[in-house]
């Protein structure tokens, strides 16, 4: 599913080309889910970014099936992402101006496949019947990353980036996030990679990489 | 498209949440739009009246014989021309009183009338039958323009109406003899309108009549557009500063919400809409707010021009004679253009957003703090750019020529001032935090630098309000102090009157010579010629002390007096010293004449060059010279029983008139003048308290993250709220202050620049510190005002809000 060769990236710092990512070469089947972990500053969320298109790489290559990431424009990697990646963030980004249900709605809706039935589903998996008419200010975080992962699965993505998911809440909260999430990673058969600090929450996943200065160990 | 709909929601949501942000906007754009268009109507009114009364039996287009200084003769002169074969067909023209109207009558003989002098509608032919049918035999019918004839409808004393749309809206067209009946001047005329493509007739002028008739190539309804012209480019001048007031307030509603968007901004790029698609719905949101905004402004823009039309119309008859109806009547193209104007502000002022939006990586929140390091790279780069448009100013108003230059110096002057406010606000506040004592000073002043950014677009907007208020108020009361010295000076005798006749002169005059109640007889004489292409009035006055005591003059040599009297010297008025380059002592040629300029006094409010010289000299330079005004001195106390002696004795109607009426108009006549320029000073004004107002209350809600630490350490609610107010209160304070130096050059520049280049006469600079003491105040209260709403919430705000700023992960 995902096929990385030689990923290079580097940031221009007053001191000269800050080296993240140093010919990184990394292999995920598909419906396979992975943790990436590695001391701050190793290039793991670089590497993420990377991989959604978020950031272009200065070397290397980013096969997500038999799409070259690396060699889309700018308009192609928004596509990618719509099409097929799904995102998780630390801080949730949700839109804060929609409701929870526009909230989960949205992703799928400009994928052009929102599916109101498997919308319903996810709501009461994740807990927001609720809560669907509640703006996110008005959640508590745990609630909120709920939201962020319900809009993901709502588009039914082949790949899921979860980059510290559970980095803002507490350990209880972040442990009922963790386990909804694997279920529908599991329900859905998409592929998932997070990347993560907590040894224990990587021990969740089928797989356990970490980076080290740029490279895998 | 669904993509496209899914993403303008979520970017409209944000407005759901930011109502006072969307007013801002909003209000910015149509409070732009509503001034802009509404000068913009103003001048289109005023243009399509002059280009009516321009077009009034052919205009330009139809030469004309008359007599000097548009003395009316008798009706047999144009028998006596048609019998010489001269192609002439007579005109009487005279101004009629309707209860607060006053209305042009126009008298035509349409058998004669040329072909070129037709109005639209008329056939090819010697005359239209239908078109004339009852206007040269009873009821006399007349010709007005549709709204005249509505006005008019059940007005007393007049004859029958019939709309014709080509005239101006003051205009009453009608036969030549109901005209003369109606102006009470039976057998006269005004002058004798000539076929343009006629040929030479056999018998020369001179022969066909005794009457110095003139042969005169063009209307002097012509020249209004010319004149007026600096009239209408101070009102485009004002309303192009409120559209950029306003439009501030939209640059900073658009940066503001672009700022508050960015986290979901970056959130739909990662969800993949991309950076085309993003900045195109944007486009789309922008387009639709502008146009709702234009089509509002547009509207508000009518009922101000509605509003300020009576004073402009009163303005232009005051300063030029020119007929402009008091009420609007606008064309669909002047809709449009509102709301283009609108909508190309709005993109103007989103412009910059736009681009960040396109070229911001999905990443951008990594990049936040780059980008404020940016802002202060852009602080120094706005320094050194007003500093390029200060030397520009300068540049201009010192050395280019002509009115666009002035204006264009006056621009760049308030341009690179408005820049430059924000470095020395920097600058004051570092100053303010070097000398601070004590933890809150401190933080203070260190706040208030953090804030400026924020609000230096509202405080640019108020400094523009206030530099051309003191600028306009400083050029206008300067102007009525010298404009109300001069009349006292000019308008000596207590007595004016024009006799209708020669003979009723001679009559008034033997009589005025026999009353010891009357010191002195002061008669004129006019005559107009040409000086260097220019058309120049000649007024010949009698020597007496009265003029020698207490003529105002600009320029004068020592022995001035004494060399007019014997007909060697003249004074010549500012205006066309100002045009033809003149000084004292230099020698110039009148008609053949040679003379002297022994002095050169101020004649504001004449658009017109003029040459005052002895009146014998000029009855023998100008044998044609026409009778003028004369000025009776009366023995003190006794002028009201000469003005009833003479009205009882003689026909002289309006034409007899005491000093202390004739300075009352004129003082009337300058407060309306000024009217206009008053109310919008106070809109401008208004817009820039709208701009602080709204940037306070939208930088209020992003405050929290400062405040909240405060109120955490042990400062009040209330505390707060108090310093947040006296910071709002300083900035204003330091704007209003930097406001008065800006405001004086601004004066500056009208007084010494662009009232010689518009009118060619220099006013003496005065300062009016009372006048800067209350805009200072006002500003000060307009900030207090505009923040009083923002730091009530604060003073009120539930401790709750303050509290999550502390657990609010974003």
């Amino acid at each position: 599913m995902l096929t990385i060769r030689t990923l290079a990236k580097a940031y221009p710092t007053p001191q000269g080309p800050l080296a993240v990512l140093r010919g990184l070469d990394l292999d995920v089947g598909a419906g396979q889910s992975l943790s990436l972990m590695g001391e701050s500053g190793s290039g793991k969320s670089t590497l993420l970014h990377l991989v959604a298109g978020l950031d272009s790489a200065d070397g290397g290559s980013i096969h997500v099936g038999e799409t070259d990431i690396t060699r889309l424009d700018d308009a192609g990697r928004a596509a990618l992402r719509r099409q097929r990646i799904g995102l998780v963030f630390q801080q949730f980004n949700l839109i804060p101006s929609l409701t929870v249900a526009a909230n989960l709605a949205f992703q799928a809706r400009i994928a052009g496949r929102h599916d109101p039935a498997w919308q319903n589903t996810l709501a009461d998996r994740l807990g927001l019947t609720d809560l669907q008419d509640r703006y996110p200010e008005q959640l508590s975080g745990g609630q909120q990353q709920r939201v962020a992962i319900g809009r993901t699965f709502a588009m039914r993505p082949d790949l899921i980036l979860a980059d510290e998911p559970t980095g803002n809440l507490d350990e209880e909260s972040g442990d009922a996030v963790m386990h909804l999430a694997l279920n529908l990673v599991a329900q859905t058969g998409c592929t998932f990679l997070m990347v993560t600090h907590s040894a224990r929450l990587a021990g969740m996943l089928d797989r356990q990489v970490t980076l080290v200065q740029g490279r895998l160990a | 498209m669904s993509r496209i709909w899914h993403a303008l929601t979520a970017l409209l949501s944000h407005w759901r949440r930011k109502p006072l942000q969307l007013t801002a906007l909003l209000g910015g754009l149509m409070i732009a739009t509503a001034l802009w268009s509404g000068v913009q109507a103003l001048n289109a009114q005023a243009r399509e009246s002059y280009d009516r009364a321009a077009r009034t039996l052919g205009g330009d287009a139809v030469p004309s014989l008359a007599l000097p200084g548009g003395i009316e003769f008798d009706e047999s002169v144009f028998v006596a021309l048609r019998r010489a074969g001269w192609p002439v067909s007579p005109v009487l023209e005279g101004t009629i009183r309707l209860g607060e109207t006053r209305m042009r009558i126009l008298g035509i003989e349409p058998l004669t009338l040329p072909a070129a002098a037709r109005m639209t509608g008329e056939t090819s032919g010697p005359v239209d039958g239908a078109l004339f049918e009852g206007f040269m035999a009873p009821p006399w019918r007349a010709f007005a323009h549709p709204d005249t004839v509505a006005a008019l409808a059940g007005e007393e004393g007049l004859p029958p109406l019939t709309a014709q749309r080509d005239l101006a809206p003051t205009l009453l067209m009608m036969d030549i003899g109901a005209a003369q009946a109606m102006l009470d001047s039976p057998g006269r005329i005004s002058r004798l309108l000539l076929d343009p493509g006629m040929s030479a007739p056999a018998t020369p002028l001179a022969q066909a009549t005794d009457l110095p008739l003139e042969w005169r190539e063009t209307d002097t309804q012509g020249d209004l557009d010319r004149l007026t012209k600096s009239f209408h480019l101070n009102l485009t001048a004002f309303g192009l500063l409120a559209f950029l007031v306003g439009l501030f307030i939209v640059y900073s509603a658009i940066a503001l919400a672009f700022e508050q968007r960015l986290p979901m901004l970056r959130t739909l790029r990662a969800l993949g809409i991309s950076a085309r698609m993003l900045t195109g719905v944007l486009l789309v949101e922008l387009l639709t707010l502008s146009l709702l905004a234009g089509i509002a402004g547009v509207v508000g823009g009518y009922v101000i021009a509605a509003a300020l039309m009576p004073d402009v119309a009163a303005s232009l008859d005051g300063l030029y004679g020119a007929d402009v109806p008091g009420t609007l009547s606008l064309e669909l193209s002047w809709w449009l253009a509102g709301i283009a104007i609108s909508v190309l502000g709005a993109m103007g002022a989103a412009g910059y957003s736009l681009l960040k939006t396109y070229r911001m990586p999905p990443l951008a929140s990594a990049r936040r703090q780059a980008w404020r390091a940016a802002q202060r790279g852009w602080l120094r780069v706005q320094g050194a750019l007003a500093v390029l448009l200060l030397i520009a100013a300068a540049v201009l108003m010192l050395f280019a020529e002509g009115l666009v230059a002035g204006f264009a110096g006056l621009a760049a002057l308030l341009l690179g001032a408005a820049l430059l406010l924000p470095p020395a606000l920097a600058l004051i506040l570092r100053a303010g935090q070097g000398a601070a004592r004590g933890p809150i000073a401190q933080w203070f002043w260190a706040d208030a630098q953090q804030q400026l950014s924020g609000l230096s677009l509202a405080l640019m907007a108020l400094l523009l309000a206030l530099g051309a208020n003191i600028g306009v108020g400083t050029m206008v009361n300067g102007f009525r102090d010298t404009f109300t010295n001069w009349l006292d000076q000019r308008l000596v005798a207590e007595v004016y009157y024009n006799a209708r006749s020669d003979e009723d002169a001679a009559t008034i005059r033997a009589w005025a010579l026999a009353q010891d109640d009357i010191t002195a007889l002061l008669p004129t004489l006019n005559a107009t010629t040409r000086m260097d292409g220019l058309p120049v009035t000649v007024v010949g006055y009698t020597d007496h002390p009265t003029y020698r005591t207490s003529w105002p003059m600009v320029a004068i040599a020592p022995d001035a007096f004494d060399r007019v009297a014997t007909g060697e010297a003249v004074f010549a008025s500012e205006q066309l010293a100002t045009r033809l380059s003149l000084s004292v002592g230099q020698t110039i040629e009148i008609d053949g004449w040679t003379a002297t300029v022994a002095g050169i006094y101020p004649d504001y409010g004449n658009p017109k060059g003029q040459i005052s010289a002895e009146i014998t000299t000029i009855a023998k330079v100008f044998p044609t010279a026409r009778r003028g005004g004369t000025g009776l001195r009366v023995a003190e106390g006794r002028t009201q029983a000469v003005i009833s002696a003479m009205r009882e004795r003689f026909d002289l109607g309006d034409n007899l008139i005491d000093q202390a009426a004739l300075k009352g108009y004129s003082k009337g006549v300058f407060e309306d003048t000024f009217a206009v320029t008053a109310a919008l000073n106070v809109l401008t004004m208004g817009v820039a308290g709208f701009a602080l107002f709204m940037s306070l209350l939208t930088l209020s809600e992003m405050r929290l993250p400062q405040l909240a630490p405060l109120w955490a350490a042990g400062v009040t609610r209330r505390g707060l709220a108090g310093l947040e107010l006296l910071k709002t209160l300083a900035m204003a304070l330091f704007t209003a202050l930097l406001a008065i130096p800006l405001g004086l050059a601004v004066a500056w520049c009208l007084v010494a620049v662009v009232n010689v280049q518009a009118f060619g006469w220099r006013l003496p600079f005065h300062l009016f510190p009372g006048q800067w003491a209350a805009l200072v105040a006002l500003a000060v209260l307009t900030a207090g005002l505009a923040a009083l709403w923002p730091i009530n919430s604060l003073r009120r705000m539930p401790p709750v809000r303050l509290v999550r700023v502390f657990t609010d992960e974003r």
